[in-house]
Formats: C-alpha cells, sequence, structure tokens
C-alpha cells in the first residue's frame, strides 16, 4: 500500500515534505516541542469529537427532522416549488461560476480562487454524494440532490466553454439573472400568479434563514451606500437626516429593534395592516444592517483622496459621474471585506429571530429539540447547526476573496 | 382588512334584529369569517407545544387549540400557530395578533385585572408547581428526608426563594447549591453533587426524560407552589371568553362522563335514541341551545372531544404516565378523585 501510494507522488515530494516539515514546525527544539504539544491537543480533540460523533450521538433526531431543519412547515403538496427554485438557483449559480472562470479579465488573468476551484467542484459532489446516505433519505430525494449538484457543475463546464466566445460583457448581461431568479423564488416560495398562497407563517428552516438574510443583504447595500452618501452630503438637512438615522439604530440592540418591529407596529397599524411577522423581521433586518454598512461605504469613501474627485471634475464629468464612475468603484472595493464582514454577521444574526418566535433554522431546532422524542439530543443538533451556518459563511467568504481579488489592481499578472 | 370590516360592520350587525344566537363578539366573527383561529403557543417546550417532523404541532397547549378551532370553526385543523416568547405573548394577545394564548401562562391576579394586563383566564389546564427530583436509590420519599442534604437550585429564581420558604416551614436544614443555568444544575445533579433538584414538576419531568437512565429518578409528591397553567383571551370581550372558557370544561365535563375520542360518535347516536339521557342530549347538542348561547354551533363539545379527546386523554396523551414526561396526575386528576379538574354543571 505505502509503495503504490509513494509510488503515485510526484518524485521528490516526501524529500519536499521532510524539508517543509522541518522548516516550518521543527526548525528549532522550542518550535518542535510546540508542535508536538499543538498536535496531540489537535489530534485529542479531533478523536473525543469523533468518538462522540460516531459513537455516543444519536443522529436520528437530524435524520427524522431534516425536511424541517430544511423548509420548516411548509406544506408538503407545495414542496416541488421549493425542489424547481433550488435546481434554478443551482443552475444560476453554475453558469455565474463557469462564466467568472472563463471570462478573466484582459489586464487580471488571475484565477477565481487561489488554488485551482477544482477541488470547489470536487468537495460540492462529495458533500452531495455523502450528505444523503449519511441522513438516510430516501433513493428519490438524494437522486433529486445528485442531479442538482449535476446541473450546478455541467452549467459551469458550459458556461465555461461558451463563455470564451461570448467575451466579457457577457458578465455584464448575466448579472441580471440573479434578480430575476430571486423574483421567481419569491413567487415560487409565497406563490402568486396562478400558483396557491403559502402563509408566510408556514416558511421555516434553513430556507427562512437565507430568504431573510439575502433580503436583508440584498436591500441594504443601496440603502448603505445612499447613507453613506447622505452623510458626507453638503446639504445639511440630508447630512443630518443620515447622522440620526446611523446614530439611532446603532445606538439600539438589534433584539430590541426587533421586538419593536413585532409588538409595537400591531398597535400603532390596524391589525391586519401591518405586514406579516416575516416580512417586519426581514425590514427590521435590512434598516439594521444599513446603519452599519453606511459606516463601512463611508471608511471606503473617505480612504479616496479628493483629488480623484477633482480629476473627474476637470475632465467634465458632473459630481454624480463622478461619484459613480470614479470614486465608488474605488470606495466600495476598498470597503470590500467590511462589507463582507456585516453580510456574515447579518446572516448570523438572523438567530435572534428565534427569539421572537420565528421558525428559522435556530427556531425549528428549538422546537425539535422540545419533541420529547428527542429531548436531550443538543449536542446533535447544535453541532448541525453550526455546521450549516459554517457553510453558508465560509460560501459567502469564499466569493468575496474571489470578488477581491477580481477587483484588485495591484494583482498584475506576472510580467 | 378583516379586522377594519369588522369594525364597520360591528356597528350594523348590533342594530340588526335578533338574529337567534344573541351573542355579540367581534372576536368570533373575526375569527369565522377568517376561517382559522389564530393561537399563541410556546413553541419549545416539551409536551406542551412542539412541532412534529412532519411540521405539526403538537403537545397538551396545542390541543386546546385544536378543540378550540373544533368547537368553534367544527375543524381542528383550522389554526394558525405563532411562536410567543414570554416578553412578547401579552402584548401580541392584546394587540389582536393572537386570538387566543394557550401558552403556559401562570394565572394570577395582575395578569387578569382590568388594571394590569387585562387579560381572560379560561379553566385552568395544568396545575403546575414546583417539585424536587430524587434518585429512587436515594430512598428519600418526602422532603422532611433531605435534612442536612445539598440540593441543586438555579440561582436568582423563584424557585430558589420557594425552597428556602418551604424549607423554612418544615424546620428542615439543607445546603443550597446555586448554579446561573439550567443545564449547570441538571448537570451537577447527575454528577452527584446534590441529592435533590428543584424546579418547575413540568420542567424536571422534561429534563428527566432526557437523562440516560430516566427510570433511575422520581418526583417527590409534594408541590410547593401553585403554578395554575390556563389559556388566556383579553378582558374585551367576554362571549368569546365565555365560548372559550366552556368549551374548556366540555372536555373536562367529557372525562367525567367518561365520553372519549373513540366512544363520543357511540354516545351521540345512543342520545339521539334515547330521549331520557337529558344531560347527555343538551351537552352533545343534540336538544336545547347551549352552543348557541355561547355563539357556537350546538355540536360544539362533541366536535372538540371529536378533535383531541376528553381531558384526560389530552392529559396522557401529552404529558401523562403513557408519554415520554411520565407526569403523575396528581392534582390533575378529576375532582371525584381528589383533584381539581372541575367542570361547572351543563345546564
Amino acid at each position: 500500500m505505502g509503495n503504490s501510494l509513494t509510488g503515485d507522488l510526484p518524485p521528490g515530494f516526501l524529500q519536499r515534505s521532510k524539508d517543509w516539515l522541518r522548516r516550518e514546525l521543527f526548525a528549532s527544539r522550542v518550535d518542535g516541542l510546540l508542535s508536538l504539544v499543538l498536535i496531540g491537543l489537535i489530534l485529542a480533540a479531533l478523536f473525543g469529537l469523533l468518538r462522540w460523533a460516531l459513537l455516543q450521538a444519536n443522529w436520528a433526531v437530524i435524520q427524522l427532522n431534516s425536511t424541517l431543519l430544511c423548509i420548516g412547515r411548509y406544506p408538503i403538496e407545495h414542496q416541488w416549488r421549493l425542489w424547481l427554485l433550488t435546481f434554478l438557483l443551482a443552475a444560476t449559480a453554475g453558469a455565474s461560476w463557469g462564466l467568472l472562470r472563463s471570462c478573466r479579465r484582459a489586464d487580471r488573468p488571475g484565477l477565481l480562487w487561489p488554488r485551482n476551484d477544482r477541488i470547489a467542484a470536487a468537495v460540492l459532489l462529495a458533500v452531495c454524494l455523502i450528505t444523503p446516505p449519511a441522513l438516510g433519505l430516501s433513493l428519490a430525494v438524494a437522486g433529486r440532490w445528485l442531479a442538482i449538484a449535476g446541473l450546478l457543475l455541467a452549467m459551469r463546464w458550459l458556461l465555461g466553454r461558451l463563455g470564451r466566445r461570448l467575451g466579457a460583457d457577457a458578465i455584464k448581461w448575466f448579472a441580471l439573472v440573479w434578480p430575476v431568479t430571486y423574483l421567481l423564488g419569491m413567487v415560487l416560495i409565497g406563490g402568486g400568479f396562478g400558483l396557491t398562497p403559502v402563509a408566510s407563517a408556514e416558511w421555516g428552516g434553513l430556507m427562512l434563514t437565507l430568504l431573510q438574510a439575502s433580503f436583508a443583504i440584498l436591500l441594504c447595500f443601496p440603502l448603505g451606500v445612499m447613507l453613506a452618501l447622505g452623510r458626507r452630503s453638503n446639504y445639511p438637512l440630508l447630512r443630518w437626516g443620515s447622522v440620526i438615522y446611523i446614530e439611532f439604530i446603532r445606538g439600539a440592540p438589534l433584539i430590541t429593534l426587533l421586538f419593536l418591529g413585532q409588538n409595537i407596529l400591531g398597535f400603532l397599524l390596524p391589525g391586519g395592516l401591518a405586514p406579516e411577522r416575516v416580512w417586519r423581521a426581514a425590514w427590521v433586518l435590512t434598516i439594521f444592517a444599513a446603519a452599519y454598512l453606511a459606516e463601512a461605504v463611508r471608511s471606503g469613501l473617505a480612504a479616496i483622496p479628493n483629488g480623484q474627485m477633482e480629476a473627474a471634475r476637470s475632465l467634465g464629468l458632473s459630481t454624480a459621474q463622478g461619484l459613480q464612475h470614479v470614486v465608488l468603484p474605488q470606495a466600495l472595493r476598498v470597503a470590500l471585506p467590511v462589507m463582507v464582514g456585516q453580510f456574515i454577521s447579518l446572516l448570523q444574526d438572523t438567530t435572534l429571530l428565534s427569539l421572537i418566535g420565528l421558525m428559522e433554522l435556530l427556531g425549528t431546532a428549538r422546537t425539535v429539540m422540545a419533541n420529547p422524542d428527542f429531548l436531550g439530543h443538543y449536542g446533535e443538533v447544535y453541532l448541525t447547526l453550526a455546521l450549516l451556518f459554517w457553510c453558508c459563511c465560509a460560501a459567502l467568504g469564499l466569493g468575496s476573496r474571489a470578488l477581491e481579488r477580481r477587483l484588485d489592481p495591484h494583482h498584475l499578472p506576472n510580467l | 382588512m378583516l379586522v377594519l370590516a369588522a369594525l364597520l360592520l360591528g356597528p350594523l350587525a348590533a342594530c340588526a334584529p335578533e338574529d337567534g344566537s344573541g351573542v355579540q363578539s367581534q372576536k368570533m366573527a373575526a375569527i369565522q369569517s377568517r376561517g382559522k383561529l389564530i393561537c399563541g403557543v410556546e413553541g419549545t417546550l416539551p409536551g406542551f407545544s412542539f412541532v412534529e417532523p412532519d411540521g405539526r404541532y403538537s403537545g397538551l397547549d396545542v390541543d386546546v387549540c385544536k378543540a378550540v378551532a373544533a368547537a368553534l370553526l367544527g375543524d381542528a385543523s383550522k389554526v394558525e400557530y405563532r411562536n410567543l416568547n414570554s416578553s412578547e405573548r401579552f402584548a401580541a394577545l392584546a394587540s389582536g395578533e393572537v386570538d387566543l394564548l394557550s401558552r403556559n401562562t401562570t394565572e394570577t391576579l395582575s395578569r387578569d385585572a382590568a388594571g394590569g394586563n387585562g387579560l381572560s383566564f379560561a379553566p385552568t389546564v395544568f396545575y403546575d408547581g414546583q417539585g424536587v427530583m430524587v434518585p429512587v436509590a436515594s430512598g428519600i420519599k418526602g422532603l422532611k428526608d433531605l435534612a442536612g442534604k445539598p440540593i441543586c437550585v438555579e440561582s436568582g429564581t423563584t424557585t430558589e426563594l420557594n425552597l428556602a420558604d418551604r424549607m423554612r416551614e418544615l424546620n428542615v436544614a439543607y445546603t443550597p447549591l446555586k448554579f446561573q443555568t439550567s443545564d449547570q444544575t441538571y448537570a451537577a445533579y447527575l454528577g452527584a453533587r446534590c441529592v435533590a433538584v428543584t424546579s418547575d414538576r413540568s420542567q424536571l419531568a422534561g429534563k428527566r426524560s432526557s437523562f440516560p437512565n430516566a427510570d433511575a429518578h422520581a418526583l417527590l409528591p409534594e408541590v410547593m407552589s401553585k403554578e395554575p397553567l390556563s389559556p388566556a383571551s383579553v378582558n374585551s370581550d367576554p362571549a368569546w371568553a365565555d365560548a372559550l372558557r366552556w368549551s374548556i370544561y366540555a372536555l373536562m365535563q367529557a372525562e367525567e362522563w367518561g365520553l372519549t375520542q373513540a366512544n363520543v360518535d357511540a354516545k351521540l347516536s345512543e342520545a339521539k335514541a334515547n330521549p331520557n339521557l337529558a344531560d347527555l342530549r343538551r351537552f352533545l347538542g343534540v336538544e336545547g341551545d347551549f352552543g348557541k348561547q355561547l355563539g357556537l354551533p350546538s355540536d360544539f363539545a362533541f366536535k372538540a372531544i371529536k378533535a383531541v379527546g376528553n381531558y384526560g386523554e389530552m392529559f396522557d396523551r401529552n404529558v401523562g404516565p403513557a408519554s415520554k414526561l411520565k407526569l403523575e396526575r396528581g392534582i390533575n386528576r378529576q375532582w371525584k378523585e381528589g383533584g381539581l379538574i372541575y367542570a361547572p354543571p351543563f345546564r
């Protein structure tokens, strides 16, 4: 076994590994001791976790409640709409992935990710192969997940081929597909246009978490940029208005605002006129995130020297044009890492919705743990939740780093 | 919109000639025109309200919602559940977001009073109270046996104060071991750092069922505090409160008379066939106008029992000895067996 393994490796690999180990981990006695202790601790923790997960934990609670955790109490007869939506999203995501891979910018031919993104594709496929049997899903459902992963990878391959022929403009046009998909998704989930409406009270689980987070992220971005510009504006009403908004929202904890939205609106507006609880929460999240995003954008704006705007004006651009073409693109690029940080924390803030009785991922998990059949399985449920959140946040982080690399003017081709 | 319509139509309806029912309730009219009851529940409480893997709500509190929906609308599935936390439950009821609060709420003076929370309480569906859990092997049978022993308790709760008061009354010295969270408290108990742990009996039972060896622990018979958990509606609609009250009493009366989910159909035909069964005929709506007096359909009691069974069946299914919680009926027995469950006469 060992021979065949090493036989496949490129020559000198073992020697280089040894060199690396010696150089990085065992350079001195202190380093070596530290490495041994740390490796021992990591192995012990890993061993403990694995022993618990494989021998002691009872994963039936996740297996039996996997549908509940994914989509909450969404009516079973309308579930096909969510499958359709997942297929749509997979196709759109795969197409975007392929396009971004193939249409490298002329001045920056670097890859999307530092390592070849084939690793990401392989990981995706592996997850779709391993998860359904691990969850004990039926063959039909497992097949659907595999088809979804296959569609994503097929679109990635197809658009990767087509993209080179279509040219860089394809990306700009393709960006419009996302809002259309999003609106279509809203219709599929909520009904209307001939589809039976499904009350928002029945949305739940991971679906509701992602819906809330994506809604807030999409809407808080334009709102935040406008607030940041408003705060730097010379027009006093706009400036004060923005300052008051930002400082008021940042001065109140999110949970307070959520309670305010849930309880006070019912008194202020006659019953039935106030939006559904789910939408109230989504708007509160949006309003909250916009205030923080505005400050992130403002820091980006502050990093751009005045000379940029002055140069734009002297070239004959109006202030609006100067902002749009010169200042904002640079400012947003500077603010991007902070903004993505905001988005990730926004995604995690959605767990607070469980405290106001919404059945998002954590709320659903809490109700699952209250089922007398599954009492006491906190570890299994919380670990699953942590994994799910980690996957979502890791995807956001990876995407943003790819975007950063794409936009980074200093990452020039090796000359 | 519905409420707006109800507000506009309310006065008109009041001017209209008596239509026979004689009951005016905006809330009931709103529920009927909406076609479903909005019921506020806790949502994450073992045995009382939680969601099954297939998405159905289940539990004792949930069964109350179902029974009321069956009585008023004739269909136990016409309920929309709202998970409410303890701080927003009264606001949600007052603002009309929910029609009914079935969220193990302790009935107290300030919650009932018009100058307080202004609720109207329906009959208590679960008499909870602070209890004590001990390992069966310890041989402890009552509070007095705890003299000189360490007792685990969550600090800063009324539980801690109740324990101190009761033990002082009994003149029993003990060592309180206080913990910040309930998880720590039960971990210490399972780690044998104390011989007893105290909390509400329903919570103790829930925790016990999650223990690796649940049968090795028992609840002492003593109950140290009064926690009558009752459904509630708003004070401002007495007709709705009455309908609610008697829908729940119907479930208790059904147990007293031996009507069950399984035999209520047979009992109905029996009542229809035999004119001498006057009580049963009135109760099941074969004769008389109990339903009409309450603004409910005449067969409201039948529908409620058909949907969830009588009170005893509801108790057994959700929290009783047959369930995972394994709670004894205790003071939640019928009055004839020495308990507190007592429905006033259906006359």
